[in-house]
């Protein structure tokens, strides 16, 4: 890598001045379907997925990132779309709870387990927590209680399900392993 | 939010450009949203950090470790070589925000992030006096509710807390910030970074509005962490609730033991002050390891404290997690 | 058998995929998103609503303030608020909506919000301490002063007695979905997609707001996202969404954005209960004395009836409660998960176990000791109570015996345990539902019930498929839609009894039927045999003498209460006052249980509820503004994940109560949140002889009161 970051030459396109917009047009991909989204550069996510992309699955909590409910996988990694511009999407997979299923075509692992383990109760905070569920797995962070009751502590659930849901994700890491 | 310009920084050099022109960064933007929602910020362009290359690596060279701005809390909490020679700066990464938070938010926007105070976290129209938000208007906290305030270096201006885990953690690791403006490149020692109201008020500002020594005009690209042989360090958060929760304070220490002595210390406490607030540790050198020795030592070191009418309980519950995370880094406790 | 089965939530495959619809995920074509702007101080009087900047902002498209809307008519309960909001100039609390920006998209709306000035008139708020005491309106079924025998006497020749005052901050529902209300107009007609727990309420109350009829108003809600008591009554929002849409000629969509939901729905408000109890040195109660305050709105009322605690759950020959509100500034209470003894027995419970080591008594001891055979205050038979088993198989599975086996001492957490005992008055409403069953073997029911979180669809189904002999796949439900058959409301764990007896009832009329048919083991042969498509009933489950409601088995010769016991093993970082729940056992006498599984998942959740009632909630009002210092959910803690533990027991002692409901059920869902704030102080005490009487239990309230080191 370079020894000297701090030198602004040495990076980029040559270019000096920034290109503003006032209107994107963002290249993404959404649930492994390439999009187009046209939008203003204020437009988060987390609007724009329920309000344009028609994908009401990913539900708003508190839009501040403080509870997880919005929860979605850019680039597999689980993130907050309430804290995310659609314009940082720019080139990124983009997956949401309507993307989550098993290898052919029916229920996930883990929201099979969801299920099995009675681990919702609404249900609202459920599109969040399975997919933060899913990338906690494949994070390595289900390995035992301890570490899925902390790396699921970003997604709240005020039904209280915690138990079932540390069940739910154990068991569906589980499986995983066991997959050929 | 209103609408805003927007661009996406090529190059380092573009986006020192960008703040020329009154653009906010965005990195992570999990803090720059919410600043834009409550009307902290309302920058009119936008200039986004994420597409620079080779900003988010994390490398050792010979005597020091160098963490790039953009790397994530998680990247860093994770990485090997963190965990090996700055153990406490992993730690705090790790008990920062949520997984998903993490995810996003970098060690370079991490230090940037204001302070929690719900006089400051309001929205528009504030319906109290805060003299960030509104310079001249007091500070609601001074007088109301400030169980969770600063018990060092505040002034009737202001009493709020700098809350980042991983800023108390580099300044106990006595890192540096290497930062590029305009006029170049400099370091910035971590444990100056931050202002606190008296020290922001003695350069001239009017104690709500200077928080750190960063210039408009700057940007953090990397952090350089000293690597000393022998040394441990841990992090210690004390929270009501087990996670995804701000400090009420913390403590990060880096300890070095000779025989069954300790040889160096040092010893950094958070959430006490809107600076990560270190501790004179000469004291310290030469004693036990144990909570016996220890705590008289460090409470000693905290009798220049000044709570206000709420928070008394911070000195005993700082200088106990002060202890503790001295004990974790020595592996005794 | 499908009652008593484990049986996984029927929509459950909605909720995993994301398919389940809520309010705010429906959109119309052209709606309009609403966003509500609150008078930005505690009291006063509102001068102008500027929008003129709101008005320039891209997106926005109208500002609807006072002088926009029609005079609305007089509302009556099932509103939770009576002075409607934008109709005149007085400011009754912070937050109350001034104006309501209509935008083309969400951000716009949000924007134009934050742009819009509303010019004031400060007037000095109460805010809380400084506020009027009063009595509350009298008579009233609960919450009604009671004083029985000679209290005075009773606490003289008490041998040992407990005095003390025991407070609880205000605290706010934080349902994961904030309320939120789509309204849409067609040919005069009113739909609302709405965030309820009872449906059924809205349409009177938006009906009597707007002069329209009430059968013009048709509410959809299948699913909830949490209620917890701030979905139950009608809030203004949700007669402004109407309203709006009405003027406009668009659908609008109003989502209370999560600060508004502190402002705009209600909350448990804060509380002071003073307590005095006596006993003889066995333990016998020789009086209960509990005067009970708590805070309510300027205009509006809400009294939190939380005396009913003491008035039934031990034998006392004295018993006296009095209860008083306090009118302050801000905005109006309402019930929560669990309203009356949740707070009742915070203070009652903790008396008792501060009462058991005055005595040096083992509390368990203690509770049995004043086990009440009878209701005390009514002298009523109980319906059914199973609480000495409860307290027994609790005890049993928590160890509560030979709990000082156990190591006190865990790295750095001092261990300690407490207990309490849980109850919840048997709330019951009438209940309703058609059942229809085809020639083909399978049975349909209707019914306008609600699902927020409870498990009822499948509890429904498994009632309508043991009363009819079908296997469970062959039932399934329509509900939430006030077009179907009306039901009673999905709040005060009563819609299992009252819903659940109605389909049974229907299912007796159609078994009926059947038999009138020719009879026989298989009713699609039945009704093929008789060339009948199907046989449809009505089943109405009717309270005595017609009554919209009873408490505690009103008109009935029995009391009627749901019981439980709670064990919790706590740890106490006494260097940094930290807690950590370890571990919890809870064991309950609640009637007939119709499904282990999400039954078992009602009780944890009330005592993680309980927990975060415990040990971190709180809602603080500014004292200088009357306003709430904090409207999000980053300065106001609930429990995580990693705040609780797997080892939660929960048991349910076998019984049926046949005079409770039709189907021998009680209601569980608020009685796991009972006891346990008790049960934890008490834990905590054990721990570190630290006795907090103050929620929440933050951490510097442990270090403040341990002895200095």
């Amino acid at each position: 890598m370079p020894q000297v970051l701090s030198d602004p030459s040495r990076h980029g396109d040559g270019s000096a001045q920034p290109s503003w917009s006032r209107r994107l047009a963002v290249k993404l991909r959404l649930n492994g379907q390439p999009q187009i989204a046209e939008v203003s550069p204020r437009i988060t996510l987390l609007d724009w997925l329920r309000e344009e992309a028609g994908l009401t699955g990913t539900k708003k909590g508190c839009n501040e990132g403080a509870c997880g409910t919005c929860t979605v996988l850019i680039d597999g990694e689980r993130m907050n779309s309430c804290l995310t511009l659609v314009a940082q999407c720019e080139g990124r997979e983009v997956t949401t709870i309507e993307g989550i299923a098993g290898a052919d075509g029916g229920l996930h692992p883990v929201q099979q387990a969801f299920i099995e383990h009675d681990a919702f109760q609404c249900g609202y905070c459920t599109p969040g927590q399975i997919v933060s569920a899913v990338a906690c797995i494949a994070e390595g962070h289900a390995r035992d209680e301890a570490s899925v009751r902390e790396w699921m502590s970003g997604n709240i659930c005020r039904c209280s399900c915690y138990p079932q849901i540390t069940a739910a994700v154990l068991d569906a890491a589980r499986r995983r392993e066991g997959a050929p | 939010m209103r609408e805003f310009e927007y661009a996406r920084g090529a190059s380092l050099q573009q986006i020192v450009a960008g703040l020329g022109a009154n653009a906010a960064i965005i990195a992570g933007g999990t803090e720059l949203l919410n600043w834009m929602r409550l009307g902290i910020a309302d920058p009119p362009r936008i200039i986004d950090l994420g597409g620079v290359d080779g900003l988010d690596r994390i490398s050792r060279e010979g005597d020091h470790l160098t963490v790039g701005a953009l790397a994530t809390l998680n990247m860093i909490g994770e990485d090997p070589l963190v965990l090996a020679h700055a153990t406490a700066l992993g730690q705090a990464c790790l008990l920062a925000a949520s997984a998903q938070v993490r995810n996003r938010a970098t060690i370079g926007g991490n230090v940037l992030q204001k302070t929690r105070c719900p006089y400051f976290r309001s929205e528009v129209p504030l319906p109290w006096g805060c003299n960030k938000r509104q310079p001249g208007s007091g500070c609601a906290a001074r007088n109301g509710i400030n169980a969770r305030h600063a018990i060092f270096g505040w002034t009737d201006a202001c009493v709020a807390v700098q809350p980042s885990d991983p800023a108390v953690a580099l300044s106990c690791l006595d890192a540096e910030a290497e930062v590029v403006g305009a006029s170049g490149c400099r370091f910035i020692p971590m444990k100056e970074f931050h202002l606190t109201q008296q020290e922001a008020a003695a350069l001239g500002s009017d104690g709500a509005e200077l928080e750190t020594r960063l210039a408009p005009d700057e940007i953090i690209v990397a952090y350089r962490i000293p690597v000393r042989n022998g040394a441990r360090s841990a992090y210690v958060k004390v929270r009501e609730r087990a996670s995804y929760e701000y400090a009420l304070v913390s403590a990060a220490a880096c300890v070095e033991l000779d025989a069954d002595r300790i040889a160096r210390t040092d010893i950094a406490l958070g959430s006490v002050a809107q600076r990560p607030w270190r501790l004179a540790t000469e004291s310290l050198v030469g004693a036990s390891p144990t909570r016996e020795a220890l705590a008289p030592l460090i409470q000693a070191a905290m009798s220049d404290a000044r709570p206000l009418p709420q928070n008394a309980y911070k000195v005993t519950m700082a200088c106990n997690a002060a202890v503790r995370a001295l004990l974790t880094a020595a592996g005794q406790s | 058998m499908s009652i008593g089965q484990a049986i996984s939530r029927i929509e459950g495959v909605a909720k995993v995929t994301g398919r389940a619809k809520y309010a705010a995920d429906h959109t119309p074509p052209g709606t309009l998103h609403a966003v509500l702007v609150g008078a930005p101080l505690a009291c006063g009087r509102l001068l102008e609503v500027d929008a003129s900047a709101a008005l320039r902002v891209r997106g926005v498209t109208r500002v609807l303030s006072a002088k926009d809307m029609p005079r609305f008519g007089a509302v009556a309960p099932p509103a939770a608020v009576l002075n409607l909001p934008l109709q005149g100039e007085r400011i009754h609390h912070e937050g109350e909506p001034v104006a309501i920006v209509l935008g083309e998209s969400p951000a716009a709306a949000e924007a134009g919000r934050a742009a819009v000035i509303v010019h004031c008139e400060r007037a000095e708020p109460l805010v809380l301490g400084a506020g009027e005491r009063e009595a509350p309106p009298s008579p009233r079924m609960l919450g009604d002063d009671l004083d029985m025998g000679d209290v005075v006497h009773g606490l003289s020749v008490a041998q040992a007695r407990v005095e003390q005052t025991y407070v609880q901050a205000a605290r706010h529902h934080n349902p994961m979905e904030t309320s939120g209300t789509v309204a849409l107009f067609e040919n005069g007609k009113l739909t609302l997609w709405d965030s309820v727990q009872a449906s059924g309420n809205v349409p009177p109350v938006v009906a009597a707001a707007l002069g329209m009829k009430a059968e013009d108003i048709r509410v959809i809600a299948p699913h909830t996202g949490g209620g917890f008591g701030v979905k139950g009554y009608v809030w203004p929002h949700q007669i402004l969404a109407a309203a709006a849409a009405r003027i406009l000629g668009r659908p609008v969509k109003l989502h209370l954005r999560r600060h508004d939901q502190f402002v705009c729905a209600g909350y448990q408000p804060w509380m002071s209960q003073s307590i005095k109890i006596g006993a003889t040195a066995q333990g016998a109660l020789t009086a209960i004395d509990h005067a009970i305050v708590n805070t309510c709105a300027i205009a509006d009322t809400h009294l939190e009836p939380s005396s009913e605690a003491s008035k039934t759950m031990y034998a006392a020959p004295a018993i006296r409660t009095r209860q008083w509100l306090e009118r302050i500034n801000i905005n109006l209470p309402t019930a929560m998960r669990a309203p009356v003894e949740g707070p009742g027995m915070w203070a009652l419970e903790s008396a008792m176990n501060e009462l058991a080591l005055e005595l040096d008594m083992d509390p368990l001891d203690l509770r049995l000791a004043g086990y009440a055979e009878r209701d005390p205050h009514t002298g009523k038979p109980w319906s059914s109570k199973k609480l000495r088993e409860a307290y027994e198989e609790g005890a049993r599975l928590y160890g509560w015996r030979t709990r000082r086996e156990r190591p006190r001492q865990d790295g750095p957490w001092r261990v300690g345990h407490g207990m309490a005992t849980c109850s919840m008055g048997s709330f019951r409403f009438p209940g309703g539902a058609r059942v229809r069953l085809r020639a083909d073997g399978t049975a349909r029911i209707e019914a306008n019930t609600h699902d927020i979180g409870t498990g009822m669809q499948t509890v429904f189904c498994q009632i309508a498929a043991d009363a009819l002999g079908l296997p469970l796949a062959s039932v399934s439900i329509d509900w939430g839609d006030t077009n179907l058959r009306a039901s009673g409301p999905v709040y005060g764990s009563s819609a299992t009894g009252g819903t659940g007896s109605a389909i049974a009832l229907a299912c007796r009329d159609i078994k009926a039927q059947l038999g009138a048919l020719g009879g026989g083991n298989d009713p699609a042969v039945i009704l093929r045999r008789a060339g009948r498509a199907e046989v449809a009933a009505d089943g109405a489950y009717t309270l005595p003498n017609g009554a919209l409601f009873s408490a505690d088995g009103e008109g009935t010769p029995y009391a009627m209460r749901s019981w439980g016991a709670v064990f919790v093993e706590v740890g106490v970082d006494p260097e940094l006052g930290v807690l950590r729940l370890r571990r919890a056992v809870g064991a309950y006498s609640a009637g007939r249980i119709i499904n282990p599984k999400t039954a078992r998942s009602q009780m944890t959740g009330g005592i993680i509820w309980g927990w975060g009632k415990a040990t971190m909630e709180e809602s603080v009002q500014d004292p200088a503004s009357g306003c709430w210092l904090a409207k999000n959910l980053s300065n106001v803690a609930v429990p995580v994940n990693a705040d609780i533990p797997t080892d939660i027991t929960i048991h349910f002692v076998d019984e049926y109560d046949e005079h409770a409901s039709v189907i021998g059920s009680r209601g569980i869902g608020e009685l796991g949140a009972t006891g346990v704030d008790a049960a934890v102080a008490a834990a905590i005490h054990d721990a570190v002889g630290v006795r907090v009487r103050d929620l929440p239990i933050l951490p510097w309230k442990i270090l403040e009161s341990l002895p200095r080191a």
